[in-house]
């Protein structure tokens, strides 16, 4: 059975039309890129797929794990296991990130009727992944995204992949604004994070970030829609031709 | 499907203090003229300086106007429509044992969760509060002060004003109007002319107080104001933590609480007075509510004194209040930490004022204002550098936070320096609960509710790390119980 299912989907924001009738298939242990011009539709996707207010479905269905969800509050399909990061992290002064991510984390355990995980065994965690992303521990004290640097910002959202384990990653232009030693660690954690369960949706700019994080299909969306998939050579081929090309 | 956080602000909070107790009362017809005054002072068979104290306040008041230059718009308060005392009827003989105290009352407080049974509550029954000791304050008269025999060991006089002018007489009088004078303002002038009770608090020379003190108030009885006046003087190198507490029934029509404090705090002393203030609001239509008009100001009168207020301010229709700090002594501190939360038709104009006036002196102001609603919360500061107070130091930060976009946030910072060594330094942010940082906690499986809250918590961690830690646990939960409204 797929993880992920969009069928045919319209949407609309503020009363533009942006996808006009997109397929995307997304099956467990699967790392799906999806590439594109600037105002092709990839961030309209990730919103879609989160359920931000403003986007809305006009046709065709969203389902996850066999649900159609969209009529699912964000923080339900959080519940459910789908999971964005974003492409600019919010800051939310004075919230620290220890307790933004033990809120995140007790919230979606109570909402799976699973137990809390206990505070001690919490922040262990906390420490290790912040350390393997190269964050200063301190960092888990600062508050969330508080006069974090772009980088850092990122890091951050892959140590919340990390943390909640989600079903879907949804990776909005994760490696926009990243040098290349912060690409790779951030590649390394999404490759951690991958495996026969999971499946990652994979938006970005430009081919270097699969050279460090290989797909298993590349898709080209241009003006609302799915015109090219293949697999890993197409993102090749895409950085040799362009876009100009397919569209 | 998804909230904004447009949709968030509806309102129907919940004012979880609403209740009406079942208490006979004796209470004086409405209206004010000396008769009235001399009565109040006749029931608490005060000595005669105070009642002609109250009547030369009486006369002031009557020549006064009540002021007009707050941010604030509401029809004129009927002075003649107000009872000016009202007491339980088994109190009216005075105080009595907590044993034959109405069971009624009692009740009120345990509902309120405040312990008046010092057994349970240094057995802990009560977990809010462990070992504190309280003064209750209904309507017009104090009903019980808990844990004064271990306060008296330490020395430390902890009793209800009416009772410290009998047996602290030379205290009362050479401290009551010394910070504020009869005739400040027109409410102060009201206040020193028709007070009820309060509290009073002397700590002795050196001694740090073993116990958070606080008083609590409640308004029942209808059509009553509530006029207390608070004391505080602390000996030279004493400390005192104090809490003060208020919550009212709902009812339709406005009601008027005028309070007076003063705080006095000799050479070395430190006074940390906090206030978590829940009168009720007002419904979502802005019918009903306590007007909270209150004059708070403390003196650091010796050398390296200390004075801190921190408030929690959610509650009141409208909200007039400055506690401010005269920094008289030299190398003295003042400070002002300050959560002020409005919503529906709530109005609240609020700050401080910093009165440098020794060497070296050094003040904090750091102010959150909230705004939901349709409501308007201002910030009003002035710190004032007397020409005497060389190196004296001030910083102000003032942060407002709106959400939604029906409510309004103001800043009226007033600057008067008159020393060139002086460095007065003052910042103030404007933010809104964006839909971004809600859609952000909410992707990570926090409901909106919660989302919001965090939020506010986060806003105000800098005022909340002030208070006392179980006052701590106290806010965080009514600033949520407040917010009820703004997050659906």
């Amino acid at each position: 059975m797929s993880l992920l299912n969009v069928k045919n989907v319209t949407a609309k924001v503020a009363e533009q039309n942006i996808l006009k009738g997109l397929n995307l298939e997304v099956k467990a242990g699967e790392v799906h890129a999806i590439m594109g011009p600037n105002g092709s539709g990839k961030s309209t996707l990730a919103n879609i797929l989160a359920g931000k207010p403003g986007y809305e479905v006009t046709s065709g269905s969203v389902e996850f794990d066999g649900h159609d969800i969209s009529d699912w509050e964000p923080h339900e399909r959080a519940h459910a296991g789908i999971f964005l990061a974003f492409q600019y992290p919010v800051e939310i002064p004075g919230v620290s990130n220890m307790e933004f991510l033990k809120a995140s984390l007790d919230a979606k355990a109570f909402a799976n009727k699973q137990e809390q995980t206990n505070a001690a065994a919490f922040i262990k965690q906390a420490r290790s992944l912040a350390e393997s992303l190269d964050l200063n521990p301190d960092f888990l004290k600062r508050g969330v995204n508080e006069g974090f640097s772009g980088g850092e910002k990122k890091r951050n959202e892959i140590l919340q992949l990390l943390l909640l384990q989600p079903r879907l990653a949804v990776l909005d232009e994760t490696d926009s604004g990243l040098d290349i030693d912060a690409l790779q660690v951030v590649a390394e954690g999404v490759n951690r994070f991958r495996n026969d369960n999971n499946g990652v949706v994979l938006i970005t700019h430009y081919q270097r970030l699969l050279d460090y994080i290989v797909p298993d299909y590349v898709h080209v969306l241009a003006d609302g829609k799915i015109v090219q998939s293949g697999d890993k050579s197409l993102a090749l081929e895409l950085e040799k031709k362009g876009y100009a090309w397919l569209t | 499907m998804s909230h904004s956080v447009d949709d968030l602000v509806k309102s129907n909070a919940e004012y979880q203090a609403g209740f009406i107790s079942n208490i006979e009362s004796d209470t004086i017809p409405p209206g004010l003229d000396e008769s009235v005054v001399r009565f109040i002072s006749a029931k608490k068979g005060e000595p005669q300086w105070l009642t002609e104290w109250r009547l030369e306040a009486y006369t002031k008041w009557r020549e006064m106007t009540a002021p007009e230059w707050a941010h604030v718009h509401f029809p004129p308060v009927d002075f003649e429509s107000i009872s000016y005392y009202s007491a339980p009827k088994d109190m009216s003989d005075g105080p009595k044992s907590l044993a034959e105290v109405d069971p009624e009352l009692l009740r009120t407080y345990e509902k309120l969760g405040i312990p008046l049974h010092e057994q349970e509550a240094l057995a802990g029954v009560i977990q809010s509060r462990p070992n504190v000791a309280v003064d209750a304050v209904f309507d017009s008269v104090s009903i019980a002060t808990t844990f004064k025999d271990k306060l008296a060991e330490a020395g430390v006089v902890f009793c209800p004003i009416s009772e410290a002018v009998h047996s602290h007489p030379e205290l009362v009088q050479k401290y009551l109007g010394s910070v504020v004078p009869k005739g400040d303002n027109f409410y102060a002038a009201l206040n020193s002319a028709v007070f009820s009770d309060g509290s009073f608090v002397y700590i002795p020379k050196g001694v740090r107080c073993p116990m958070e003190l606080s008083t609590y108030f409640r308004i029942n009885e209808r059509n009553t104001g509530q006029f207390e006046r608070t004391l505080i003087i602390a000996d030279e190198g004493s400390h005192v933590s104090y809490l003060e507490g208020c919550t009212a029934p709902m009812r339709d029509e406005n009601q008027l609480h005028a309070a007076v404090v003063e705080l006095v705090a000799l050479g070395d002393a430190q006074i940390k007075y906090s206030t978590v203030q829940n009168w009720y609001p007002g419904d979502e239509n802005g019918k009903g509510g306590i007007y909270n008009f209150v004059t708070k100001r403390g003196l650091c009168a010796g050398a390296r004194s200390k004075i801190s207020w921190t408030q929690v301010e959610t509650g009141s229709a409208i909200t007039w209040k400055y506690p401010s700090v005269v920094l008289r002594g030299d190398h003295s501190v003042g400070e002002f930490y300050s959560v002020a939360l409005t919503n529906n038709r709530q109005q609240a104009d609020t700050g401080t004022k910093m009165i440098h006036m020794g060497k070296d002196t050094r003040s904090t102001i750091i102010s959150k204002g909230i705004s939901t609603g349709r409501s308007e919360n201002s910030y009003r500061g002035l710190v004032r550098i007397s020409p005497t107070a060389s190196g004296a130091r001030n910083f102000t930060q003032c942060d407002s936070l709106l959400i939604g976009d029906t409510c309004g946030a103001h800043t009226f910072p007033y600057i008067e320096n008159s020393n060139t060594q002086a460095i007065v330094e003052h910042e103030a942010t404007t933010s809104k609960v964006s839909e971004d940082q809600l859609f952000a906690c909410q992707q990570r499986g926090i409901d909106p509710e919660k989302a919001v809250s965090m939020i506010v918590n986060g806003f105000c961690k800098e005022v909340f790390k002030e208070l006392p830690m179980e006052f701590a646990v106290e806010a965080g939960k009514l600033l949520e119980v407040s917010l009820e409204g703004a997050v659906g």
